[in-house]
């Protein structure tokens, strides 16, 4: 499962990585590498804790064992302000958006800038005013977030996101939930802005086609393991039938259509009360 | 039985478990307080919708209470003869008790529920993570100007109250049942004594503040992010910030008057 890169090459490391919600293992002992400049996807199920593997990236969760290396530090060692500090090189899209509800757009993208720099107010307009053009809502600076669309939401997000010009940024579920034109739109933005602005990214998705449209390398992920890894035609070519089935979301397979249950006829024809 | 011991067990684990993540987290709220101080305008906004916003409803149940702690003590002072010690009365129920305690039910319920609904559902909706994804603290940039505007308003609050209920004791008792102008002031201001009443109300309204807005505060961070958990964290605001208010009231009574 070991790569063979050199690990410099790689942006964020995960190695040996075990996590409980409770006592239930949601990662047990998994290991994934993520390179620099490259769009890596984390898929899998609904419920296998892909959006969990996010926060203990980005430290606001701890495992149990294992660590999460980000150009070479452990993310779960540093002291609070050095992982303030660290954060500042992560960007992160959450899934509902998390714009702040109380601010328009524009004051949304400005957030962090007036957060974390001393900027003039002049020099936060044309910062702001040039990310929210780099995702086309330049012209919706004064709505309040209740007055966008989802697609709108979350691309003000990925403004605000990229605000700070991180190193690196997460994308958890970037396309659910989404109309054929925002999700054509929010792809387009997270290829052009991986390259433009040489991004690290990580995408967590159950949205295959899409997904394996613009990922670099595919991480297919179910009950706490690495089931297999690979660029999007490796993946394709998997030899796993449970990964066949789940690329190409077929009803039937190693996961059954049926949940487990007593013989049909005999349910039917049983007198128990349920 | 055995059930029941276990039942005990797990509740008084919790709440020990809950009582040790609030002192933590009002450890790191005061942590954070000299950052907040340098940035006065996020205490201002919150000073106006904590304190300013909650002021409409404190004015006019002062009023009321002034004016029927002005009827009541009129009736029970009439049959001695001392209908002129009215304003002793009203002014001293006032500014010793009723001032800081009521004030401090009315602050839970208009301030403290808004309090811990807006940080519950900030919390639902992913705000307070985000935030924390951009490296800023929701703890200092949003929770510490709410504390001390609290902290400050409930006191200008309870003040206020009190101001406004003797105002409205001295429209009924003077104004409408005859009792003498400069009796009602002059015997006021001969037994309330500023450092023994006025300053212990307003020690009492600083305690309140802190015990009410900690838990409004507390109760929002530490809700479970579903529309269920909001309401049930909203409910439990009030509730236990009423038992707080009435248990430290009297412990406070107890060592202010106690030696009276």
């Amino acid at each position: 499962m070991e790569n063979t890169t050199r690990p410099n090459q790689h942006l964020v490391s995960v190695r040996n990585l075990t996590f409980f919600r409770g006592d239930k293992k949601i990662f047990d002992n998994i290991s994934l590498d993520f390179e620099r400049g490259k769009i890596t996807a984390i898929m899998g199920p609904s419920g296998t804790g892909k959006t969990t593997l996010l926060k203990l990236i980005g430290g606001q969760l701890t495992p149990n064992s294992g660590k999460v290396l980000f150009d070479g530090q452990n993310v779960h060692q540093l002291a609070l302000a050095e992982l303030y500090e660290l954060r500042k090189k992560m960007g992160m899209l959450f899934q509902s958006g998390a714009l702040l509800t109380d601010l328009n757009v524009f004051e949304n993208v400005a957030f962090p800038l007036r957060e974390h720099t001393q900027l003039p107010e002049s020099m936060i307009r044309t910062l702001v005013l040039m990310k929210l053009q780099a995702i086309g809502l330049r012209g919706a600076r004064n709505l309040m977030p209740s007055e966008l669309s989802g697609g709108m939401a979350r691309r003000v997000a990925l403004a605000r996101a990229i605000a700070l010009d991180p190193t690196m940024i997460m994308y958890d579920e970037p396309f659910t939930g989404q109309d054929p034109i925002s999700l054509g739109v929010l792809l387009h933005l997270i290829k052009a802005l991986n390259t433009t602005l040489q991004l690290t990214s990580i995408i967590v998705s159950h949205d295959v086609q899409e997904t394996s449209a613009i990922a670099d390398y595919i991480y297919i992920i179910s009950e706490g393991k690495v089931v297999d890894h690979g660029t999007p035609a490796q993946i394709q070519q998997s030899e796993s039938e449970w990964v066949q089935q789940f690329m190409h979301g077929d009803a039937d397979g190693p996961v059954h259509f049926h949940y487990s249950a007593p013989d049909y006829i005999d349910d039917l024809f049983s007198n128990a009360q349920h | 039985m055995l059930q029941l011991i276990q039942k005990l067990g797990q509740t008084t684990l919790a709440s020990f478990s809950k009582l040790g993540r609030s002192s933590f987290y009002l450890g790191h709220i005061l942590k954070c307080i000299p950052s907040i101080l340098l940035r006065p305008r996020l205490l201002v906004n919150q000073l106006y919708s904590v304190g300013v916003l909650s002021f409409l409803i404190i004015a006019i149940s002062g009023l009321f209470v002034g004016m029927v702690l002005g009827l009541q003590g009129y009736y029970t002072l009439s049959d001695f003869g001392a209908e002129a010690s009215l304003g002793v009365m009203v002014a001293a129920s006032l500014v010793r008790e009723l001032g800081p305690v009521v004030t401090a039910l009315l602050f839970a319920g208009r301030a403290g529920s808004a309090l811990t609904a807006e940080i519950g559902l900030m919390k639902a909706t992913e705000q307070l993570s985000g935030m924390e994804m951009m490296a800023v603290d929701p703890i200092q940039r949003i929770i510490t100007p709410r504390f001390l505007a609290g902290i400050i308003s409930m006191p200008i609050l309870g003040v206020l109250f009190s101001s406004i209920g003797i105002f409205g004791g001295h429209l009924v008792g003077v104004g409408m049942l005859g009792v003498d102008n400069g009796a009602f002031w002059a015997q006021m201001q001969a037994k309330i004594d500023f450092r023994d009443d006025v300053i212990n109300g307003v020690i009492k309204s600083l305690v309140f503040g802190f015990t009410v807005t900690w838990i409004a505060l507390f109760e929002g961070y530490d809700t479970v992010p579903t529309s269920e958990g909001v309401s049930r964290a909203t409910t439990r605001t009030v509730v236990n910030s009423a038992f707080a208010i009435l248990g430290l009231d009297f412990i406070l009574t107890a060592l202010m008057f106690g030696d009276h």
